[in-house]
């Protein structure tokens, strides 16, 4: 039945042997109404339930996917048919991706608005209880950690890719390579554990740091900085290495300025990743750097608060005012995503400057 | 990137000089200690039970109020973590969901504590757990031991058993299915809830107190007491139990103590612990409460949980004592007792509780 | 150093020397510190295994494998689910990307697919709790009512929605950034030649990236997908908020009663634990190590099979 609403227009297109540009659209028209109306009769025979426009879009997506199948198959042949299919598939990804990115972005952003103000970002919790109060300590805590974990981790996991990809050779790259993979697979939690460990047998029982957050985090950061480095150098092509030492120059030179600015731009995007994983991290920061409600600058003095700490335990913990506690946690969670963005943004503005200029 | 960061971190660092050592409005500067009413100053760290929290938080707001130039710092990392942590000598005091068990203080001593000395413990958060459930137009359901044993080990599943319908007459029970949620961490809250269910209804409950939850009674697992909430407000015939500072809009249960059907209160939750004996065999100050869940008293609510705080008799040297003095006794004190109800809605001690309390503060050393 | 190096340059000069130097130091501190998370995870778990069972209270009446069989089992299939929903995805969003939309939207369609990147795990838990679950119950109802003859939907299905089948997805919206993002940047890096070969010869769009695009970008979808895999098998806090886990082993998807995972157990059950308790954590711990390490030595083994050292050979 989709098949001939959609075929009317065809009949001028069919002598070229190509479907004219509107009919893809007509076609995803059609088998959207015709879903549609036919859950209206389904609705009408059933007036109790909820018109249902998920599913009616969703059979009319799908009705779509086959109609401009059998549609192409028949006008233009099997070869095209089923580039018009994949490609209906991949827009479909990307639209389904968009779904729960939208869904998370709404949610956080009404729920967290209420409280983005002024007093949110120049308060600490000190002294606070039920309304008010602001996550400034919680704020500085999460850029003094990340960033210490991102200064240990991004030269050490940089050089690390350099290491694997331009020098390494032999069962130590191969087992570093290996290694690496594993440290992926780190719990967070068992990194919190570790650097807790870690302080407790230099600093005494119970120490609770800054720094060891850091490390922490570090540990979690490594290997993704590694990982996605190293996927993006090996993708430089040989002939640009060779055509530099043609030139004489050293290979310190040409991976410094030759490898390493070509793959500036996925580097800078493997490197925003892993600061993305790691600023999001709750349980090894509850564990290692632990919970407080002062501002604490000093790395390695006392413990030091996090935004994603921060969110946990005001969700977690919400006493009797639970309504100011939870505006608490929605702000802080659209915070700590508006740190992230503005991390990227910044990346993304150093590796434009510092990407070769060709054309991609 | 390398770039980015530091200059992200030197323009952070140029920010903190710009705003004197502290950057929270309404933090107190380096200079801000000309007047000090208390002369009290220090850190004072303690760890423990997540559930003390927001209690805490408002201890220690009116605490740090009366002394600006003290910080107290309660680190929320669980019962055993606090424990742990306390026993290892890491903190002050300790925030406990049970006391400490007399082999285990036998067994090894106490890192911040001098050797071979007692340690105090205090119940200083009494907290009524409330059994919530989620059914339209019900607000309040009476139920016995028993039947709430029965619907969470999964032997009563429908909302209309004739087991619940008997204690509540007039109620229109719908014909539903009845999800029991329990806490799927391990949790203070479990123990004292299935504690109550192995003492009331022996019979039906035949597991014992327990903080994990066995895997045959089924039914659905939420994590923290906000998980527990979340999943009882949004699930359809849901039951479960948590903080009554959390029930909200959702049902509550009357709990039946002797013959009469008893609702949750702050007052009826103190009224157990008074009535209940002091474990025996502790030291002079270690007020280790022995609750008596199956007691027919009138008015008692059976459900609690208590959570101690847990200090040495003796410190070790360096600790700031005068600190942990007045902390604890402002916390026991009618105004902290006072600031704990309004914030986590728990039950203020009684006054024969608080003079055992002040009397093992005031020895201290 | 070996034949390519002594083919370019012979003589290591002093730059060469340093640079090398400080890459191979770099590498080493990696196998260092994993060796001290190793010896600390291996030395706190060796409590675990040698006190008796009924001494760790944890444990209820079992043994320390009944204990952590099904964390086990629930870790490896969440995050089988939770990638066999995002690898699909993920090749759809990044081939869209690199060769579908428009040229000047692709970049910020890229960095719109970041952003999910950058939502910190615990809001994932919030959101996959409070809006997801209750919003895919009916769905999971209406499974049960068609399809409970499938033993994966065979139900009752859960009251909340917290089931496995809901945390993977969410584990899946969570690994989506980190496969698209390499897997788009891998796909970007297709010798432009090869492209256009294919075209030029008359594929069509769809054959020019079977034929150029995946042959090239292979070893880098299954390198995203190992990391993506990395990922949802440590994730911590969003599975914890999300998974109702009662302990059970079981493929059924949609009913109440789910595995939990080895990272999630050990999150929701730390704080309480003390004494040998901590330990028994931490050999869990240490199993999810080892699984990662065998799960990545097979990914390995794929991937070299196909090697190559760079694709413009």
């Amino acid at each position: 039945m989709t098949a001939t609403t959609g075929a009317k227009p065809l009949v001028n297109a069919y002598a070229s042997g190509r479907l004219a540009k509107p009919v893809p659209w007509a076609l995803l028209g059609a088998t959207l109404l015709v879903s549609a109306v036919s859950f209206v009769f389904i609705w009408m025979a059933e007036p109790e339930t909820e018109y249902n426009i998920a599913a009616a879009v969703f059979l009319g997506v799908v009705g779509y996917a086959a109609a401009i199948y059998v549609v192409s198959r028949l006008v233009e042949g099997p070869r095209p048919a089923m580039n018009r299919l994949i490609t209906t598939l991949v827009v479909l990804t990307f639209v389904i991706a968009l779904l729960p990115l939208i869904s998370l972005m709404f949610t956080v952003i009404v729920n967290g608005l209420p409280r983005f103000d002024a007093t949110f970002f120049t308060w600490s919790m000190r002294n606070v209880v039920g309304e008010g109060g602001g996550a400034i300590h919680a704020i500085i805590g999460t850029l003094l950690m990340t960033g210490t974990a991102a200064l240990i981790s991004i030269p050490v996991g940089l050089l690390t890719s350099i290491y694997l990809v331009e020098y390494g050779r032999g069962p130590l790259a191969r087992a570093i390579t290996f290694f690496v993979d594993v440290m992926t697979g780190i719990p967070s939690i068992v990194a919190g554990l570790f650097a807790y460990a870690l302080f407790t047998l230099i600093f005494g029982p119970g120490v609770r740091l800054g720094i060891a957050g850091a490390i922490a985090l570090a540990v979690l950061m490594v290997p993704v900085v590694v990982r996605s480095s190293e996927e993006m150098l090996r993708l430089v092509p040989n002939e640009l290495r060779e055509a530099s030492y043609a030139l004489g120059v050293p290979k310190w030179l040409t991976v410094l300025k030759i490898v390493l600015p070509t793959s500036m731009a996925g580097i800078t995007t493997g490197v925003m990743l892993a600061v993305a994983r790691v600023i999001g991290e709750t349980a090894p920061l509850l564990v290692a750097a632990g919970f407080t409600t002062n501002v604490n600058w000093n790395l390695f003095d006392g413990r030091m608060q996090s935004l994603p700490v921060f969110v946990y335990s005001s969700y977690v913990s919400q006493g009797t005012n639970a309504a100011a506690s939870l505006d608490r946690a929605w702000a802080g969670a659209l915070t700590l995503i508006v740190i992230v963005m503005l991390l990227n943004l910044i990346g993304r503005l150093v590796a434009r400057v510092f990407a070769p200029k060709v054309g991609r | 990137m390398k770039i980015t960061r530091t200059g992200g971190i030197a323009a952070l660092a140029l920010a903190g000089t710009l705003a004197l050592s502290s950057c929270a409005a309404n933090e107190p500067g380096t200079g801000g200690n000309d007047d000090q009413p208390s002369g009290l100053s220090g850190t004072l760290i303690g760890a423990g039970a997540s559930s003390q929290q927001s209690a805490q938080e408002a201890w220690v707001a009116a605490f740090q109020t009366a002394n600006p130039d003290v910080t107290v710092e309660y680190d929320p990392v669980g019962s055993g973590g606090g424990r742990d942590t306390f026993k290892a000598g890491g903190s002050q005091f300790a925030g406990s969901d049970r006391a400490f068990k007399l082999d285990e203080i036998e067994a090894d001593d106490f890192g911040a504590c001098i050797a071979g000395t007692d340690i105090i413990e205090i119940p200083a958060y009494i907290s009524p757990i409330a059994v919530i459930f989620n059914l339209d137009g019900i607000d309040s359901l009476n139920l016995d031991a028993a039947t709430l044993a029965g619907i969470f080990t999964g032997q009563i599943t429908k909302w209309n058993d004739a087991a619940i319908a008997s204690q509540n007459d007039g109620v229109e029970l719908p014909d539903l299915q009845i999800t029991p949620v329990h806490r799927g961490d391990d949790s203070g809250t479990t123990a004292n809830f299935t504690d109550y269910l192995a003492v009331a209804a022996p019979e039906v409950w035949t597991v014992g107190s327990i903080e994990s939850w066995p895997a045959e009674f089924g039914g659905e697992a939420a994590n923290q007491t906000s998980g527990m909430v979340d999943a009882v407000t949004n699930g359809t015939g849901t039951i479960g139990y948590a903080d009554a500072s959390r029930a909200g809009d959702l049902g509550t249960v009357a709990v039946k103590v002797g013959d009469e059907y008893v609702p949750y209160s702050p007052e009826a939750a103190a009224a157990i612990v008074d009535a209940s004996p002091l474990e025996e065999g502790r030291g002079e100050f270690d007020l280790a409460v022995s609750l008596e869940r199956d007691s027919t008293a009138s008015g008692v609510y059976p459900i609690v949980l208590i959570s101690y705080l847990i200090a040495c008799t003796e410190y070790a040297e360096g600790a700031p004592v005068e600190l942990v003095k007045e902390y604890l006794a402002y916390v026991v004190s009618a105004e902290g007792q006072q600031a704990a109800q309004e914030a986590a809605g728990s039950a203020p001690i009684s006054d024969t509780l608080r003079e055992k309390a002040l009397a093992g503060i005031n020895s201290i050393k | 150093m070996t034949a390519p190096t002594d083919r370019n340059r012979p003589v290591q000069r002093l730059g060469d020397r340093v640079f090398s130097g400080s890459a191979l130091a770099a590498g080493s501190m990696i196998l260092g510190a994993l060796a001290l998370v190793a010896g600390f995870l291996v030395l706190q778990s060796v409590p675990a295994f040698t006190t008796p069972p009924d001494e760790i209270s944890i444990l209820g009446d079992k043994n320390l494998w009944d204990y952590a069989w099904p964390l086990i089992f629930g870790t490896i299939w969440a995050a089988i689910l939770a990638l066999v929903i995002a690898i699909p995805i993920s090749i759809g969003i990044a081939l869209f990307i690199s060769h579908y939309a428009p040229r000047r939207l692709a970049q910020s369609l890229g960095y719109i697919v970041d952003l999910l990147a950058a939502v910190p795990s615990v809001v994932f838990g919030l959101w996959g709790g409070n809006v997801l679950a209750p919003l895919v119950q009916p769905f999971y109802v209406w499974l049960w009512e068609s399809f409970s003859w499938i033993p994966l939907f065979a139900g009752p299905p859960s009251g909340t929605g917290r089931t496995i089948l809901t945390a993977a997805v969410v584990l899946a919206v969570m690994v989506l950034p980190i496969i698209t993002a390499i897997s788009r940047e891998v796909f970007l890096q297709t010798p432009k030649l090869h492209e256009e070969a294919a075209l030029a010869l008359g594929a069509t769009r769809w054959e020019m990236i079977r034929m150029t695009v995946f042959p090239f970008g292979r070893a880098g979808i299954i390198s995203a997908s190992m990391l993506g895999l990395g990922r949802a098998l440590g994730e911590t806090m969003a599975v914890a908020m999300v998974l109702s886990a009662t302990g059970l082993v079981t493929f059924n998807l949609i009913s109440s009663g789910n595995p939990s995972t080895i990272a999630a157990n050990i999150a929701l059950s730390f704080p309480e634990a003390y004494g040998t308790n901590v330990n028994v954590l931490i050999a869990t711990g240490l199993m999810l190590f080892a699984i990662t390490l065998i799960v990545n030595a097979l990914a390995r083994i794929v991937v070299n099979r196909r090697k190559a050292f760079s694709g413009a050979n």
